[in-house]
């Protein structure tokens, strides 16, 4: 169906290809899985598929591609649109009307098709994609997953033989992700679409997979069946970690299939538990918050929330989209709105209010990195805003780039902010807040964007904060993230908290929270893979 | 039963049949609401009688509040309605202000201040006169009605599907000003949140650097947004066009340039008394013809289907005829008996309707029942 023959990408004359001479066939009817590094040329590669590489953004392509039989070098993008349908990371920048019915209708108005076909195609596809009741909605005011399963709509209703979506879920809670990767699978299944499709969070997808195309980063791409590839990557899903600690082969691509060989895991884990965390030696509370309330017009995102945060502590806060957590937050450093309740930080300086104060100072108090970092930036170098946060926050010159250095090691300082990777974007962003050097930072949705490596930093850089004595919030989406971060775990729907208690009772609590380790050696409570290495270790020795 | 009864009794099921099927909730096209809104303008236009102006904007608020669906720009009605309130209010206190005083009845006596030489024939404040302020409310009346008539075209038609029915030359024009309406508000939203996210950077949110922390990354992500766009566009098939040899684009474009210069020539030809009469009116005509045709054959190139087209039946027709009907009513009624259509205010007389006029505004008044319903409210499950 998909067609790469010795394929080389370039963008500009010096710098490495994205992709270097790739060779590959993606057959019919198959769900191929694109995996790699943040970087790596997964976008390119896709973008390749319908042409808009290079007749959009430029560069040259050497090779051919082909799809359908139809060539990308003769055939711009919207020639291919009847073959080709491509859905982009955020649905909402690629709606062109405004309610869905319209949408689902656009690209076969383009196709010129008779509006008898188009009506009957419109019915279908909001039924195969279960948003009939969504049809006269404008679309800025569907949920996260009802966007990305309009958008795939949009692009079905052409029936292409091809559907390529670049991180459809990668913004999505957990339960969103799932309803837009069943739509996926069934298109596969039941229509025989040819699915490609970009996942950061392999766990997700690899068991609905039927070939993975592994981008290593430097041009190549590893072809093969799912298993196979993941055997040797390094960066991998809990899953295949567990699978390559317990010597399983295959590797096990789903929850299932590592549970039908766990016992003999489970057996010589036999019934040891991870060993309790250690209590902060200091229980002081670093913030309080009580009966926040946080209201918009005709609705009420946060209603009367008591939060406790303590030193050297770290809370997730989840919950699907819409649930408060954002507001929550920006209420609790004092920058959002705040209809009720009372915030006290205690400092350096003593008890305070961040609403009460300036908001110089306030970030003194409470440092908050916002979901997109990137809006935290505004200079042309990455030493141009080091060198501003310093003055800002009248901090000795050079404490920025120390921080940033602490964080990501050699990021060159006359690198514009917008061409670093998203982890190293988040980096910066998190540098310039802890110059002020607030005693609470909270970081709304950091990982979005960041593959296995990024998300390990990431990690590894939070507990450092919290054992400098800070207490740290961070809102999230992804259990495995969670599962190996944090200390305590708070639960929000419908802007009330609705748990709240140490990681392993919450995530142990509900299959919903359940990281895929758990799932794998339920009922023995275990979280992450690290846990259950070092409990093999500690079995090993003394025998 | 005789035959004939029969035959009646059929002819009345067919006419019911017809009846239930008129009566079908569906939306109305929006040009036939924007001629007949156009009407009632046209019809306000020709008259500064307060009376049928008030029943003209009475018409239109009934004729929305019955027929008007329930998206966002139904509810700009009210809008409408007050800035027609704030526009008689400026009208009233520029007379009062700027006033110049004629009229018999005063009814205050304000300050006057004194102006230089220079400022000669102007006044400020004084005496304040009964004629005065009604000639200032009954101007801004006829203005705000016209308004009024506007915004219910406005509340009843979506203003993006009268774009739709643009013809097929025009298609790209249409299209970018949708995109730019929608980019509009995620516009002001990245505004919204650039700017708290300056907040958190201890910023103040005021002065030139400020401003350009909050314009680079809202550009920055405009930009990326257009281009997210545009990429979207061009793989869902945008801008495939039928293939038109060399020698036909030359002479579309030829053709409606052409006609453009030549409309633009005519019209100067026309409003110039100077000028060759063959410079008026035969050369707008001309150009305007050579302009359509051009976007005729250039509507050929754009290959592409309409979904769910607003048709043009009955009911349109209907309705915009009403609104001719009612604009030409009054220009009627003004011919018959025009200082009824222009009450003098001096001397002050009570204005009165002419049945020509209360014609005009109860023929304006049918789409209200005549129009078909508006689709009912989705039902929202979530």
């Amino acid at each position: 169906m998909i067609t790469f023959d010795r394929v080389t990408v370039r963008y500009t004359e010096d710098g490495p290809p994205p992709l270097r001479d790739v060779t590959l066939t993606v057959e019919e009817g198959e769900l191929c899985l694109v995996a790699g590094r943040t970087g790596a040329g997964k976008s390119t590669l896709l973008r390749a598929i319908n042409g808009l590489v290079p007749h959009f953004t430029g560069g040259t392509l050497h090779g051919s591609v082909t799809v359908d039989g139809r060539d990308t070098r003769r055939h711009p993008p919207r020639d291919l649109a009847d073959v080709v349908g491509v859905v982009g990371q955020d649905p909402l920048s690629g709606f062109v009307t405004d309610t869905v019915e319209e949408e689902l209708a656009y690209g076969m108005e383009q196709l010129s098709l008779p509006p008898a076909v188009m009506r009957k195609r419109v019915e279908e596809t909001l039924d195969l994609l279960g948003i009939a009741e969504l049809r006269d909605r404008p679309l800025r005011t569907l949920s996260g997953g009802q966007q990305q399963r309009v958008a795939i709509g949009a692009v079905l209703t052409s029936h292409p033989r091809v559907l390529v979506l670049d991180e459809p879920t990668s913004a999505l809670d957990p339960t969103a992700a799932e309803e837009v990767l069943a739509a996926v699978t069934r298109l596969v299944h039941d229509l025989g679409v040819t699915v490609v499709l970009a996942e950061h969070r392999l766990e997700r997808v690899m068991q609905y997979a039927d070939r993975l195309l592994y981008l290593p980063g430097d041009g190549r791409v590893v072809n093969g069946p799912p298993a196979a590839v993941l055997a040797g990557v390094e960066l991998a899903p809990p899953l295949v970690e567990l699978g390559r600690l317990a010597g399983w082969d295959p590797l096990p691509l789903s929850v299932r299939d590592a549970r039908r060989r766990a016992a003999e895991l489970r057996g010589r884990l036999g019934g040891g538990a991870p060993p309790a965390p250690a209590p902060a030696p200091d229980p002081t509370t670093a913030l309080s918050a009580r009966k926040i309330v946080v209201r918009y017009p005709g609705t009420v995102a946060v209603a009367g929330v008591d939060l406790d945060l303590q030193v050297g502590q770290v809370v997730a806060l989840m919950g699907r989209n819409g649930s408060g957590k954002s507001s929550l937050l920006w209420a609790v450093q004092g920058s959002g709105p705040r209809q009720g309740g009372a915030v006290t930080v205690t400092g350096a300086a003593g008890a305070v209010d961040p609403k009460s104060l300036p908001a110089h100072q306030a970030r003194r108090q409470v440092g908050l990195v916002p979901q997109t970092p990137g809006d935290l930036l505004y200079l042309e170098t990455v030493d141009g805003e080091c060198h501003q946060a310093d003055q800002e926050t009248a901090a000795a010159a050079g404490t920025c780039r120390t921080l940033l250095d602490q964080l990501t090691p050699g990021l060159p300082g006359d690198r514009h902010p917008r061409d670093l990777s998203e982890g190293q974007r988040l980096a910066l962003a998190l540098a310039v807040q802890l110059t002020a050097a607030p005693p609470v930072v909270l970081l709304d949705e950091p990982t979005r964007g960041l593959d296995y490596l990024a998300k390990r930093q990431f990690v590894a850089l939070v507990r450092g904060l919290a054992t400098a004595g800070r207490a740290v919030v961070v809102a999230t989406h992804d259990v495995e993230l969670v599962a190996a971060l944090a200390d305590r775990v708070i639960v929000m729907a419908d802007g009330e908290i609705v748990a709240d208690g140490s990681t392993a009772e919450v995530m142990l609590a509900s299959p919903a929270f359940a990281p895929q380790v758990a799932k794998v050696l339920a009922p023995a409570p275990w979280l992450t893979v690290d846990q259950v290495a070092a409990a093999l270790v500690a079995e090993r020795e003394p025998a | 039963m005789t035959d004939a009864a029969v035959d009646r009794s059929t002819t009345a099921d067919r006419w019911s049949a017809r009846w239930s099927a008129w009566r079908l909730p569906r939306g109305l096209h929006p040009g036939a609401w924007w001629l007949w809104a156009l009407g009632l303008a046209t019809a306000a236009s020709h008259t500064t009688n307060p009376l049928g102006l008030t029943l003209l904007v009475a018409v239109a608020a009934l004729v929305v509040v019955q027929r008007r669906g329930h998206a966002p720009w139904a509810l700009a009605f009210r809008m409408y309605v007050w800035l027609g309130v704030v526009i008689v209010a400026m009208r009233v206190v520029f007379r009062i202000v700027f006033g110049g005083g004629q009229g018999e009845y005063v009814l205050v006596r304000l300050p006057e201040i004194p102006l230089p030489e220079w400022a000669a024939g102007i006044r400020l404040l004084g005496p304040v006169a009964a004629e005065q302020v009604l000639g200032g409310f009954y101007d801004g009346l006829r203005l705000a009605t016209m308004l009024i008539c506007l915004g219910a075209a406005n509340a009843l038609a979506n203003p993006k599907r009268l774009l739709k029915a643009v013809p097929g030359a025009l298609y790209a024009v249409g299209t970018a000003v949708v995109v730019a309406l929608s980019v509009a508000p995620q516009l002001v939203e990245s505004v919204l949140r650039v700017r708290r996210a300056r907040r958190l950077r201890g910023a103040s949110g005021r002065g030139t650097r400020a401003f350009r922390g909050v314009a680079l990354p809202v550009l920055a992500d405009a930009l990326d947004r257009s281009l997210a766009l545009a990429a979207a566009m061009d793989s869902r098939g945008y801008g495939r066009t039928a293939a038109v040899p060399a020698g036909q684009r030359a002479v579309t474009g030829t053709l409606v340039l052409g006609g453009l210069l030549g409309v633009c020539a005519g019209t100067y030809g026309l409003l110039d008394t100077v000028g060759p009469g063959y410079l008026g009116l035969p050369l707008l005509l001309a150009g305007l013809a050579a302009a359509v045709g051009g976007m005729l054959l250039a509507g050929r190139r754009v290959r592409r289907s309409r979904y769910r087209p607003d048709r043009w039946r009955l009911a349109e027709l209907l309705v915009a005829g009403c609104g001719i009907a009612a604009a030409g009513l009054t220009v009627l009624a003004g011919t018959a008996d025009p200082e009824l259509l222009y009450p003098p205010v001096s001397p002050l007389t009570w204005p009165e309707l002419t049945p020509m006029l209360l014609l005009a505004v109860a023929v304006a008044a049918v789409p209200a029942w005549l129009a078909p319903p508006p689709t009912p409210v989705p039902r929202d499950h979530t």
